[in-house]
């Protein structure tokens, strides 16, 4: 497969993850907000910390009330993280790979990223925003059950498995981080009460309330929670489920290597880690490493497989053939 | 409502389906009685649900938006078929087999011994003038010999019914991925007739586009691999490129993917590190194609590909310096070497032409610009002509200072009446004139596609037939007839 090719399959697939992932992202503390007590409920302007993307919020003045944000978050073009940018990148990919996506695929797509565009500001009227956010979420999941159901194995399906889930690993780890920032106060005694109904609501954003009981048999608490969508690894949209998947694709792509060991080492570094001990503080500082990891893993894919890392030249081209 | 033949406008031109009076042509019988026992309505939901399965097959051609961006068009097509019996397309086929011959002996002729030009048959000063001959590519010997290896030659039917070949189009010409959907869309809308009838396929072209490349690839080669060559997404037949490049299997390449190698060779970057490439189908004009050659300021190419090519380590289809005989004036000698190099007389006839560069036609020509059709050579797309009857006496005026300035850059036609063919406009059936483009592939052998695609102007009255300006196409079905 040529690395342009690769290159826009692994992004289409990112793409397409990011705008389900704000959709969890934005419904899980819009549930917060109801849960707790006002005094308690941290805002919406953490969001913009958690998705990084401060500096383009503050260039484009916005105010930081709760439409503000969510207009930013979700039906801004001139933000390049928000859900319509998403998926109007992830549409603009596709279109250059019509010769390799089934037909069904384009058009899914197609239709999706048109629907967001028109409909986007249904997210912010707070009626029709869970209607808006589910239809997204559902949308993009067939998206991934019909790559998985009529993409043939082989290196287009590989390479969007792998951008999917270290786009997942990313996303779970910032949403994880919402909660996270709430749980500052946990020893307090105000949260008490509230502790574990808002850890139930990060387990249904991420539609995996279900599987926690069924892997955990244990209560919804925090350290629990957050060990579970960290170090789970059967749980899909789990840190390390995402790593082992994308190590499982890795293991059938050329040239792989450091890259399976690199991301065994993040395995393992978050397998040995015992969340029962951290603050929330902590469980921030620990994602924000995790973070950095993921990003040298995305780093490494780069380098090892898409033209913008590759040396430009062949390996017995000599000097004469530099180029940009 | 019913469709009644007999009161069919088909004169004053010569409609392709229905012969004045309102009987059907030899070879249409069948598709007239079809349509009329279905009637306006029942042809209207048809055409709506051909239109549907247009949309939802995703065919699409882009026309540039005027906020700079692109957007991808449904393509527009008519489902009245247009119908060509097969013993008048064995004539056809055997006149295009001879002209894409001719063609290329004339352009390895232009690129060796110039024999053509020392015999006095093409006069020396227009190769001198011309600005398709790529002096980088004298001496070469390309596979087979062949040098225009897809050819996209235009057809139009006069008046008096004589098919005459408009033009030659060697350089990228397109449209051929439009027939081959059209069939598509076409059968789902008349399978019954399709049942009944022996309409010869167009499938086949793909298969023998795809031999026909690795039949150039250089020797010694077991398994060559072919690429198509794409200037990118933004370019108006992309959509073609990656049907193509799907159809046949191979990898739809950009100028960045490839790189010339020190011994000359090309490769692309894969994932798995670099992977030679022996032939490259290349969408890219060859000015752009390498610029080391010629545009330095290109992007879309390959540094080193004509030296590639000149080494004979990667074949190019079509060739470099293939466009030299894609010229209006050239064009205007095709049957001059027909007889030249194949010992025989055209075939396919050229539409009459006077040549502004000799000087008896240049005054004929100024003296009836009213009347006439005066082409640049070496547009394409219909751009900078004068349409004679249409033109006002001020533009006339304007148009004789700039042949008169430069006359070798002006051929001139006498008008003509296209065909038409029935058409569906507004729920009611409306002669509409048409072109068509067959394509020739010359490798080992001659190859032309069973028909080919028709364009349809939609616009009464119209001559303008490309889909960027309004046009429209139809499906072109070949009917093998019994009697």
């Amino acid at each position: 497969m040529l690395s342009r090719v690769a290159d826009n399959v692994y992004w289409l697939a990112r793409y397409v993850e990011r705008a389900e992932n704000l959709a969890r992202l934005v419904e899980v503390n819009a549930s917060l907000m109801l849960d707790l007590p006002r005094e308690l409920a941290p805002g919406w302007q953490s969001l913009i910390t958690i998705t990084g993307s401060q500096e383009r919020f503050d260039e484009l003045g916005k105010s930081t009330s709760e439409r503000d944000i969510i207009r930013f978050l979700l039906a801004e073009p001139d933000n390049q993280g928000s859900m319509v940018s998403a998926l109007a990148q992830a549409r603009e990919l596709a279109r250059t790979l019509r010769e390799i996506l089934p037909r069904e695929v384009w058009e899914h797509l197609n239709g999706l990223a048109l629907y967001v565009n028109e409909r986007a500001n249904d997210a912010v009227d707070k009626r029709t925003r869970h209607g808006f956010l589910r239809y997204v979420i559902l949308a993009t999941q067939s998206l991934t059950g019909m790559l998985e159901g009529i993409v043939s194995e082989g290196p287009a399906l590989w390479f969007m498995a792998l951008g999917r889930n270290i786009e997942r690993a990313d996303m779970t780890s910032r949403i994880v981080d919402v909660r996270a920032l709430g749980m500052l106060p946990a020893q307090g005694s105000a949260m008490g009460p509230f502790a574990t109904i808002q850890w139930m609501s990060v387990l249904r954003s991420l539609s995996g309330y279900q599987m926690y009981r069924i892997k955990t048999g244990q209560r919804v608490y925090p350290a629990g929670v957050v060990s579970y969508l960290l170090a789970d690894t059967d749980f899909p949209r789990a840190c390390v489920c995402c790593l082992r998947r994308a190590q499982e694709v890795l293991l059938r792509l050329p040239n792989s290597q450091s890259l399976v060991s690199r991301v065994q080492q993040l395995r393992d570094g978050i397998a040995a880690t015992s969340f029962e001990l951290l603050d929330g503080d902590a469980v921030h500082q620990y994602i924000d490493q995790l973070q950095l990891s993921l990003a040298a893993i995305h780093d490494d894919i780069r380098q090892t497989y898409f033209l913008a890392g590759l040396a430009a030249v062949h390996p017995g081209a000599g000097e004469s053939q530099s180029q940009a | 409502m019913a469709i009644r033949w007999t009161d069919y406008p088909a004169a004053p031109h010569h409609d392709e389906l229905i012969a004045p009076g309102g009987a059907p042509r030899h070879g249409a019988e069948a598709v007239a009685r079809h349509l009329e026992s279905l009637g306006i309505s029942e042809l209207t939901v048809r055409q709506k649900a051909a239109e549907a399965a247009v949309k939802a097959m995703g065919i699409t051609f882009t026309v540039y938006h005027e906020e700079g961006g692109s957007i991808d068009r449904a393509w527009p097509l008519d489902i009245i078929p247009r119908v060509i019996e097969a013993a008048e397309w064995r004539r056809i086929d055997a006149g295009l087999r001879q002209r894409a011959r001719a063609l290329n002996l004339f352009i390895d002729d232009i690129y060796h011994a110039q024999r053509i030009v020392n015999d006095g048959v093409f006069p020396r000063q227009y190769l001198a003038d011309s600005v398709n001959f790529r002096s980088q590519c004298v001496g070469i010997n390309p596979p087979l010999g062949v040098w225009a290896h897809i050819c996209g030659s235009d057809l139009v039917r006069g008046a008096d019914g004589t098919m005459y070949v408009l033009e030659d189009n060697l350089r990228v010409p397109s449209g051929v991925s439009y027939m081959l959907e059209n069939r598509q869309v076409i059968k789902r809308v008349f399978p019954e007739l399709f049942e009944e009838n022996t309409i010869l396929p167009v499938d086949d072209y793909p298969s023998q586009l795809y031999d026909m490349l690795r039949a150039i690839a250089p020797p010694g080669i077991d398994k060559p691999e072919v690429v198509v060559l794409t200037p990118g997404i933004y370019n108006s037949a992309y959509f073609e490129h990656a049907y193509l490049a799907q159809q046949m299997g191979c990898e739809l390449v950009e100028g960045r993917d490839l790189v010339v190698d020190k011994d000359d060779c090309v490769h692309m970057r894969t994932i798995d590190g670099w992977s030679r490439v022996h032939v490259i189908y290349r969408r890219i004009d060859d000015l752009f194609l390498d610029p080391e050659a010629f545009r330095p300021d290109s992007t879309l190419g390959v540094p080193g590909l004509l030296r590639a090519w000149r080494a004979g380590k990667v074949a190019l289809a079509n060739a470099p310096g293939a466009g030299v005989a894609d010229d209006k004036l050239v064009y205007t000698f095709v049957p001059a070497m027909i007889r030249y190099y194949l010992g025989e007389e055209a075939i396919l006839p050229n539409v009459p032409s006077y040549l502004c560069a000799e000087p008896d036609q240049l005054q004929f020509v100024l003296a009836n610009l009213a009347n006439l059709v005066v082409k640049p050579t070496n547009e394409s797309g219909g751009y900078g002509m004068l349409m004679g009857p249409r033109s006002t006496e001020q533009e006339r005026e304007e148009f004789s200072l700039l042949v008169r300035a430069n006359p070798r850059n002006y051929i001139a036609q006498p008008v003509l009446q296209l065909s038409t063919v029935p058409t569906l406009i507004d729920q009611q059936i409306e002669p509409r004139h048409v072109d068509l483009r067959p394509f020739i592939l010359s490798g080992s052998e001659v190859q032309v596609t069973m028909g080919g695609l028709t364009r349809v102007a939609m616009r009464r009255g119209s001559l303008v037939v490309n889909s960027s300006q309004g046009g429209g196409s139809k499906d072109t079905w070949i009917v093998e007839t019994s009697k």
